[in-house]
């Protein structure tokens, strides 16, 4: 499944120049390919992690140990390409589903944009992903990981999305290289877009 | 490392490596603050804080030393507290982290950073 990655290495030290990490989320259901799309790109072997947040607790410092405590775990990937000198992008593989917005302010506060990798054999897993987004303010593009056959064409899928006409949607084989590639510049022109739309309207 | 490794942590010893406490808001260490050491452990240091120094000898973001240490993001958090705290180490702070939308010469370096890919 797999492309040529799988010779990445696992630690590789940064530049001593390093000093300014960029944040993307690669947000999916279960299988849909975000673990796969950021080791297309990225420039060390995926690694992943966890968060926890005590549930009812949150924000009230207590009992992290207490093994009653009811928490909300949530493991995501994550890659990382060296943009220049100064500049790292982290590119996060997140689950869509509901208890993971719980965190999605303590980790992702901050990040330059999403794309959701979407499956159109199960496009409802999205509804709640995109709901959500909208909701934050946070921008996004959608990315159609391709599995044949193709049942419908990306009209039908922004349809069943009702994603508004500004959303860019995009078709990729997460697989590839160059065409996870493609999927992060479109976010990104699709960001500047949008910066440069607030800089010509003070 | 197996993110099951955290999720089956004795919180027992999550609870040890924290002194117990369970936020850390001192520095607004965000997942990919760069964290690069200011001093060669020192003798008797705990043994995450050990860890920490030796790995940030070359910056290192939060996230990958709460993979690399197989603990919670917010765990590392507070260990990082202490270092930075005693100035043992210090952060490089994301510049774009206060805004949703940074300025197109900010994005216009990012474009420039993925064609070359």
């Amino acid at each position: 499944m797999d492309s040529a990655s799988s010779d990445l290495p696992r630690r590789r030290p940064l530049r001593s120049s390093a000093a300014d990490g960029v944040k993307i989320v690669i947000v999916g259901g279960f299988g849909v390919g975000k673990t796969t799309m950021v080791r297309s790109v990225s420039e060390i072997r995926p690694l992943s992690t966890e968060e926890v947040m005590t549930q009812a607790g949150a924000g009230v410092d207590h009992n992290v140990g207490a093994p009653e405590k009811t928490t909300t775990t949530v493991a995501f990937d994550f890659g990382r390409i060296s943009l220049d000198e100064r500049m790292i992008l982290y590119l996060f593989g997140a689950p869509g589903q509901e208890r993971f917005w719980f965190l999605w302010d303590q980790l992702f506060a901050g990040t330059l944009g999403v794309v959701v990798l979407v499956d159109t054999r199960r496009l409802a897993d999205s509804w709640y992903a995109i709901d959500r987004l909208e909701h934050h303010g946070t921008p996004f593009i959608v990315a159609r990981n391709r599995f044949e056959p193709l049942a419908h064409d990306l009209g039908d899928v922004r349809s069943a999305l009702d994603l508004s006409a500004g959303v860019p949607l995009v078709d990729c084989d997460a697989r590839r290289r160059e065409s996870a590639k493609e999927v992060l510049i479109a976010l990104v022109d699709h960001l500047h877009t949008l910066s440069a739309a607030r800089e010509a309207s003070p | 490392m197996n993110p099951r490794d955290v999720a089956d942590e004795d919180p027992d010893r999550l609870y040890t490596v924290t002194g117990g406490r369970s936020r850390a808001d001192g520095h607004g260490l965000d997942l990919v603050t760069l964290i690069v050491s200011e001093s060669a452990p020192a003798a008797g240091s705990q043994s995450e804080h050990v860890r920490i120094l030796r790995i940030c000898r070359d910056p290192t973001s939060v996230v990958e030393l709460s993979s690399e240490l197989a603990l919670p993001v917010s765990v590392v958090k507070i260990l990082l507290t202490d270092l930075i705290d005693t100035g043992r180490a210090s952060a490089r702070h994301p510049s774009s982290a206060g805004d949703p939308l940074p300025d197109t010469e900010f994005l216009r370096k990012v474009l420039v950073g993925l064609r070359k890919l």
